[in-house]
């Protein structure tokens, strides 16, 4: 036989740069090979702490991105109506000095008539820092609507959170618990992780309504009721609680469940904790039955015992615990029908539970001192790993189910320890590590500190004197006190409405504010393009950056056109959200691998130069000159405090090059590319597991500069500054709340995990709108983005409801027929298609999808525009009137995060319309139009 | 040429494992990145930004429902690419010699530059693993990345298919079916690795690996009841408990 | 099967080229002079513009050539090289017949390749068990009766093409019956196909929202009514009106009615011999089984 010769050698490329995928939020490492100066071929780098070499769909087609028709060419400014998408390109130095002429007069006035925003730009510490500069409170990024529920209620309880710092302990885990997650931000370290697990022959269980990706992967499948999350595992911590299967060891080490409480419910501090005049809460030391500091040294903490003083007994919070969730409020047959898990199903699990944890621990024979200097032989885990996202917390019950999670998981000891769920540097740190929040707004002056941060009681709001909210956002009032990320979602509707107060420049980057991101999408588009009576915009100017044609270009008034993220400096910081995985503190950044072939500019680099030309005190010299030349010049030279700065790695010390602390490296950046662009500081092994106790670790975090000092401290299960705004509500204390809302403080701001229904019950009635709505991330794209990608929008370019078989059948549906979708605030007319494996009381569709007709440089015919469509419409951001004059926020009470999957619709049968509804007249593209065939090759 | 050789030495192949795949497409996209610019002509995408995009791609990742009366409904995500059959009959149909299977792999392939584009081999398949190039006007398959898997350009752990390197989940296997040793050879028989379309009789090299049973959890099994066993009934016969419990571990009074 | 006009074409063209050519170089329709090379011409011409559109199906027609060089193994170089030699044989003896002196040997091998070019060309189809419609040993009978009854009744040979249509006629009922349960009686299924299972097993979400080119190649669908309309129009044109033409007596214009009818019938199944086939790849993309 002659088979011809073919060249199984050919050369891949003449050269790889390794930088940092950012086709979504999970920063893998990327290997970019380039021919001739193009990028030629990515693939993941081997070496990279997240991805170790693998790359998903998204980060293989980033060559499409780059390449992309949509992308931004100058600078924009618009000509056309808002919303139509008509614009004139514009010089860099005209559109610089035009935000400069309307951004000047308001620093110096009023600094928060700015409000300035951004999505998941992975630089939230810098641009805070500018916004805090410039002197305007409004200031936050997407977590508001987003996950903030995981956050909060993981850092006031764990102090750390499942999202983003957070990692299942995938070597030695024997169950797995994932509540609620499509995709995760973990995209990559998820899926491997699976991998591992079910290579070892662990028990992946899964709870989801939806049994898709990772969910049909799983070995057992509790199909959940949208919602019942908390009640389930609130029934779960009942059996385990009941049958004793529980980690008394560490609960009462590593957990307040010791630390006394007043118990007097007459008592002025009743349910706060017995503090030393030094403030340190009392536990009692089993060894002398005396009262003692929680972090005495040698400290034994008594689960049970109790102290009376001053007339006051005082409980451990254990006793209130167990009084709570013994109760057969939540025995599994209470639960079975709000959760829709049969009660011997929950059994099973429960079972499942303490078989793994107490007949399967995990012991590593490690020598390690906890934080009271008791030294221990070895590491014993629970190896059952937990992981919870946005099925939970995109709940107005959220933070409340999210602490239940965690209470499950501290009751059998299943936090830091081998096999259960681990903490990513710079976490473990707890909500009093944090800074407070802070709005005072000093005209010409930056606010007087962070922004965002962790209240601790009801003094620490972002309230004016007369007590009105102080942002734009009411972050931190007393209708979501604990709002830590901010409410990125209520920022157009507020300002639209002048409440609580009107602002003048909405700065938003990279966040597609008129279309996916915001619920009540149509609503939002009016809102941005109304105008008052003198014919003036309500919002007066807008100003965004984006780096393509998204549907939110359209609404501004001018456009600063971003770079990708193979053509930038990009960092990726310790100070934000690093890429850290539990065995290492890491960091890294991007580079610009190839120089960009228009005018655009690194949106950092732009910020910077306005800071510059505002003035801004950081980022000018005495003599005025721009302090920074750049966004890289900012990453080496920029110090948070002494000694710390944006990377973490190669600073300089006495004797030259140290990691952690140290001045900056004028050669920081060169090492990093040099060292594949990135930097991981591993974490002893002595210090891997029991990190917020482990003085090992403690040491090494203040050596790498993490804290400052060791910061030791207990799971809080019972979380404290939840009780003083509860006392608050009760009429106790100088701040009050307003009458309206001091029931529901009582009930959602418990200090111990509740389940209440999701507001939306409430509101609505549940027997015409029977069905839950949902979205689900799909893993091949991220959100707007995808679309533009030629490849990527091949797999999904539009997106059907799914509705599950049971109301399929009962509605007669058949193959091809279309759905009419109502909620309480809208409706839309859409594609359906039938799914077994799906809870019967809940329909989904792939998230952002459906696409605004001329947006992306698509042609109008694209299948996005006219078969996608976006479940957003059907969402509001105001609950239903409920006839007491006030528009209560569609909103978790504690966080403000967003309640998106609150959603109930009523579904029917439709005839097929020639276009989903509703459909929205088509903007212009100012980039034209991407062309008819690709074939991509760059090979020379 | 389109005879099949009686024997090729090594049988190359992937394992592919349907109890790991999350069907998240890595597989689908890396496998057109590499593709698209290395051995033969790119792949083309028609419409690539308007109302009909169609594009040329070597794998693709279908997913299935499984419903029996008995257990919770399932869902299998289900990535196909080339089967390299032994008996291929892609590559007997072909005209001009232009689609064959290696002597030395038994990786089957087209040589594009002797392809006409008549369309047959694809009718061969049965399972749907070649595609015409709507622009190149050439036949494309899945080339087991022969290009990668012996390029001394790649360090040697990177000669691996791209959708294997990629696989986040770790779904997908590489190697020589041939060995018995293979780590491929010993994945199906560890895991009753299958053929697809047995009855087509083309003796597929790639094989599959079934999904595990699921859904065991849905009966308070017997060797999980004692896990169960209350300790007490009420909060206030629990505290005893503690209480006992607590004096029986160390570290308080001596 | 998507029903691609170029392959319609090519298979009812050659095959009525091919039958008829086969009938002149049998000698059996002895046609001389300017009639016979006629007839020729006409045979040659069919032939051949079927066998060009098949070549402008290609996606590189310019390296057709090699299509001659897979013979042992490929129907369709079997076909290719049966065509030459039909072409060529023929081609010949139509000088011959101009001549007047026709080679009988010529003729007769002639004849032989054209037998077998369409042979060939059914076994492109019946080969394939991706295509349980077409993977029968009706199909050749079938294309044989036809290119052999068609071609008979463009040689005007009265007494050989109402036989022979008959047949065809009853051939195609045949396959038609047996069509309908190929794909059900196959052994293959989307059980076999994913080898998923004990259960039900469903498609679920296609690999792309958009199509593919196998969708578009092998998942062709045809509606049901749209079907049995182009079937009874199938029979009656192709077959009935032929038939009962041949039965009175035929004068130039009846004949013509006759082919022209032949044609169009043949056409219509032809069409539906390719819309109609369902490719188990289908399978796989939720058709139902
Ligand atoms: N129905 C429903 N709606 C949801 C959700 C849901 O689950 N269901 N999820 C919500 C959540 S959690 C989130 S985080 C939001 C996400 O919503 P968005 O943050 O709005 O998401 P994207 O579509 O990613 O939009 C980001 C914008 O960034 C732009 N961009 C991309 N790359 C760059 C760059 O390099 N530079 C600049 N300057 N811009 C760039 C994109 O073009 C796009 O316009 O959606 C929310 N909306
Ligand atoms: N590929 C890709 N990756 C992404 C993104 C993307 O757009 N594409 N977006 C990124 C962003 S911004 C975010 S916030 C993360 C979010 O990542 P995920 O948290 O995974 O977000 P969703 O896709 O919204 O998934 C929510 C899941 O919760 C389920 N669910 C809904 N309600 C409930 C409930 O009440 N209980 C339970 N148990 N489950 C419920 C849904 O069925 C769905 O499976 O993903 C990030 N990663
Ligand atoms: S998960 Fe995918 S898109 Fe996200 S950073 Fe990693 S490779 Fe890039
Ligand atoms: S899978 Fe299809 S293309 Fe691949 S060898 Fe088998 S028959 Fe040929
Ligand atoms: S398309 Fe190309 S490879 Fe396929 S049968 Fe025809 S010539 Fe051979
Ligand atoms: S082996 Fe190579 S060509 Fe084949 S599917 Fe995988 S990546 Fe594609
Ligand atoms: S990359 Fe792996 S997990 Fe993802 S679809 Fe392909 S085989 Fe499945
Ligand atoms: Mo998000």
């Amino acid at each position: 036989m002659n088979q011809p010769k073919i060249n199984t050698s050919p050369k891949v490329s003449d050269e790889v740069k390794k930088t940092t995928c950012y086709m979504c939020a999970c920063r893998c490492g990327i290997n970019v090979h380039l021919k001739d100066g193009r990028v030629a071929y990515i693939e993941g780098n081997r070496d990279h702490p997240i991805n170790k070499g693998v790359l998903c769909a998204k980060g293989s087609a980033g060559i499409m991105q780059v390449n992309a028709p949509s992308r931004l060419r100058a600078p924009l400014k618009r000509v056309g109506p808002r919303g139509s998408g008509e614009f004139e390109e514009i010089s860099w130095e005209e559109a610089l000095s035009l935000a400069t002429s309307w951004l000047k007069p308001l620093r110096e006035t009023a600094p928060e008539k700015l409000a300035f925003f951004t999505g998941r730009d992975q630089s939230q510490s810098f641009t805070g820092w500018w916004a805090q500069n410039f002197g305007t409170p409004n200031f936050a990024a997407h977590g508001g609507f987003c996950s903030v529920n995981m956050a909060a209620a993981g850092i006031y309880t764990m102090g750390g959170a499942f999202w983003e710092f957070g990692s299942p302990d995938w070597d030695h885990a024997k169950l797995f618990l994932l509540f609620g997650v499509a995709e995760d931000h973990d995209s990559n370290p998820i899926k491997m992780g699976m991998g591992k697990l079910k290579a070892r022959g662990a028990r992946v269980v899964s709870v989801n309504p939806v049994r898709t990706g990772y969910n049909a992967v799983a070995d057992d499948w509790f199909a959940i009721t949208p919602g019942s999350d908390g009640l389930l595992v609130l029934s779960l911590i009942h059996l385990l609680l009941k049958a004793g299967k529980i980690d008394l060891d560490f609960l009462a080490h590593f957990t307040n469940a010791p630390v006394l409480l007043d118990s007097d419910p007459k008592s002025p501090t009743h349910g706060l904790f017995l503090r030393d005049p030094e403030g340190r809460p009392q536990v009692i030391d089993r060894r002398t039955g005396k009262l003692a500091p929680w972090d005495g040294e040698g400290v034994e903490p008594d689960l049970s015992a109790t102290h009376r003083a001053a007339g006051i007994t005082h409980r451990p919070v254990f006793h209130a615990l167990a009084e709570r969730y013994l109760s057969e409020d939540y025995a599994p047959e209470a639960v079975a029908q709000r959760t829709g898990i049969a009660a011997s199903q929950i059994r099973a699990l429960a079972g499942e539970i303490a078989r793994c944890a107490f007949d399967e621990a995990v012991t590593i024979n490690r020598e390690w001192t906890d934080f009271r200097g008791v030294t221990r032989q070895t590491m014993i885990g629970r190896p059952v790993a937990m992981h919870a996202m946005r099925g939970v917390s995109a709940h107005s019950n959220g933070f409340q189910t999210a602490r239940a999670i965690h209470l499950l998981q501290s009751l059998i000891g299943a936090v830091e320890t081998p096999g259960s769920m681990r903490f990513k540097p710079p976490y473990p740190k707890p909500a009093t590590a944090h800074p407070k929040p802070h709005c005072k707004v000093t005209p010409g002056q930056p606010l007087n500190g962070p922004h965002l941060g962790y209240p601790q009681s009801p003094a620490d709001l972002c309230l004016t004197p007369e007590g009105t909210p102080a942002r734009i956002d009411k972050a931190y009032t007393w209708e979501n006190p604990l709002s830590a990320h901010g409410l990125m979602h209520m920022v157009i509707s507020n300002a639209h409405a002048g409440d609580p107060y009107k602002i003048d420049t909405l700065f938003l980057y990279m966040a597609n504010m008129s279309w996916n991101s915001s619920m009540n999408t149509s609503g939002v588009m009016q809102m941005l393009s109304d105008t008052d009576e003198n014919g003036d915009y309500v919002i007066p100017r807008i100003i965004y950056s984006d780096a393509y044609s998204s549907e939110m270009v359209a609404y501004a008034d001018l456009v600063l056109p971003d770079t990708t993220y193979l053509e930038r400096h990009d960092c990726i910081s310790l100070l934000d959200r690093p890429i850290s995985e539990p065995g290492g503190a890491a960091d890294a950044i991007r580079y610009p691998v190839i120089q960009p072939d228009r005018d655009v500019r690194g949106f950092q680099s732009v910020l910077l130069d306005l800071g510059a030309r505002l003035g801004l005190p950081a980022m000018v010299k005495a003599d005025g000159s721009p302090k920074f030349a750049d966004y890289a010049d900012y990453i080496v030279n920029h110090e948070r405090k002494p000694g710390i700065g944006p990377l973490h790695g190669f600073r300089m010390g006495e004797n030259g090059v140290q990691h952690g602390r140290g001045a900056p490296n004028a050669a920081q950046i060169d090492e990093y590319i040099k060292k594949g662009g990135f930097h991981v500081s591993h974490i002893p092994d002595g210090a891997a597991y029991f990190k917020p106790w482990n003085r090992a670790y403690q040491d090494w975090a203040v050596h790498i500069g993490l804290y400052d000092k060791p910061d030791p401290y207990l799971i809080q299960l019972w979380v404290e500054p939840l009780r003083h705004f509860q006392l608050a509500a009760e009429g106790v204390g100088a701040h009050q709340p307003p009458e309206h809302l001091r029931a529901r403080i009582k009930t959602t701001l418990d200090p111990l995990p509740v389940w209440y229904p999701p507001f939306l019950d409430e509101a609505v009635d549940p027997e015409e709108f029977p069905i839950h709505a949902l979205t689900q991330r799909p893993m091949a794209m991220y959100h707007s983005w995808g679309t533009q990608n030629a490849w990527l929008r091949q797999i999904h370019g539009h997106n059907p409801l799914f509705v599950p078989t049971a109301l399929w059948e009962e509605h007669g549906f058949k193959d091809g027929d279309w759905a009419r979708v109502t909620s309480p605030h809208g409706e839309i007319v859409v594609p359906a298609v039938n799914m077994a494996a799906l809870n019967s009381h809940t329909v989904w569709t792939w998230n952002a999808i459906g696409k605004r007709k001329g947006a992306w440089a698509l042609a109008e015919d694209a299948p996005e525009a006219t078969k996608g469509f976006l479940l957003n419409h059907l969402i509001h951001e105001l609950l239903p009137p409920k006839g007491d004059g006030l528009r209560w926020s569609n909103s978790d009470p504690v966080t403000g995060q967003a309640a998106w999957f609150d959603l109930r619709v009523k579904i029917a049968r439709a005839d097929a319309p020639p276009e989903s509804q509703p459909n929205h007249p088509a903007q212009k593209s100012p980039v034209g139009q991407g062309p008819a065939n690709l074939a991509w090759q760059v090979r020379k | 040429m389109t005879q099949l050789p009686a024997k090729t030495e090594r049988k190359l192949g992937l394992v592919i494992d349907l109890d790991t795949c999350v069907g998240c497409h890595a597989c689908v996209v890396s496998c057109k990145g590499w593709n698209t610019e290395n051995y033969g002509a790119p792949l083309a995408d028609t419409d690539a930004y308007g109302g009909n995009p169609v594009g040329t791609f070597l794998n693709r990742v279908h997913s299935y429902e499984v419903t029996t009366p008995e257990a919770p409904p399932r869902l299998v995500h289900f990535p196909k690419s080339c089967l390299h059959c032994e008996d291929a009959p892609c590559v007997t149909v072909c005209p001009t010699g232009a689609s064959y299977k290696r002597v030395e792999d038994g990786i089957v392939l087209v040589n594009e530059s002797a392809c006409i584009g008549c369309g047959l081999c694809a009718w061969a398949c049965p399972y749907g693993a070649r595609e015409l190039d709507a622009v190149e006007k050439v036949m494309k398959k899945c080339t087991l990345c022969v290009d990668r898997i012996y390029n001394e350009n790649l360090p040697e752990e990177d000669r691996t298919p791209a959708c294997v390197r990629t696989c986040p989940a770790g779904a997908r296997h590489f190697g020589d079916f041939a060995d018995p040793d293979s780590n491929v050879s010993r994945l199906t028989a560890e895991r009753g690795g299958v053929d697809l379309m047995p009855e087509q009789g083309t003796k597929p090299t790639n094989k599959y690996l079934p999904p595990r049973p699921r859904d065991a959890l849905r009966e308070e099994v017997d060797v999980l009841a004692p896990f169960l066993a209350p300790v007490a009934e009420t909060p206030t016969g629990f505290l005893g408990w503690l209480d006992r419990t607590l004096s029986k571990l160390p570290g308080g009074p001596n | 099967m998507h029903p691609a006009k170029s392959i319609i074409a090519f298979t009812t063209l050659s095959g009525l080229g091919f039958g008829l050519l086969f009938w002149l170089g049998s000698g059996l329709a002895d046609f001389t002079g300017w009639v016979g090379f006629t007839f020729h011409v006409i045979g040659l011409g069919l032939a051949s513009a079927g066998l060009l559109a098949s070549t402008l199906h290609l996606g590189h027609p310019e390296r057709a050539l090699r299509a001659f060089t897979q013979w042992r193994t490929s129907w369709l170089s079997r076909e290719g090289l049966a065509a030459v030699g039909a072409l060529t044989a023929m081609g010949l003896h139509t000088l011959t017949v101009l001549n007047g002196t026709p080679i009988t040997a010529l003729g007769f091998l002639g004849a032989a390749l054209s037998f077998a070019t369409v042979f060939t060309t059914s076994m492109i189809y019946a080969q394939l068990k991706t295509v349980p419609r077409w993977h029968t040993w009706a199909t050749p009978a079938l294309f044989m009766a036809l290119s052999l009854g068609g071609g008979a009744l463009l040689a005007a040979q009265t007494q050989i093409a109402a036989p022979l249509l008959a047949a065809a006629a009853a051939l195609q009922l045949l396959w038609w019956m047996k069509g309908d349960q190929a794909f059900r009686q196959s052994a293959t299924t989307l059980a076999t196909a994913t080898r998923l299972g004990p259960g039900q097993v469903r498609a679920f979400e296609p690999p792309h929202t958009g199509t593919n080119y196998l969708m578009q190649e092998m998942v062709y669908r045809v509606g049901r009514r749209h079907a049995r309309r182009l079937r009874i129009l199938a029979l009656a044109l192709g077959y009935g009106l032929p038939l009962a033409l041949l039965m009175l007596p035929m004068g130039h214009m009846a004949a013509l009615v006759a082919v022209l009818s032949h044609l169009l019938g043949i056409l219509a199944s032809r069409w539906l011999f390719f819309a109609e086939a369902e490719h188990v790849v289908g399978l796989y993309y939720g058709r139902p089984q």
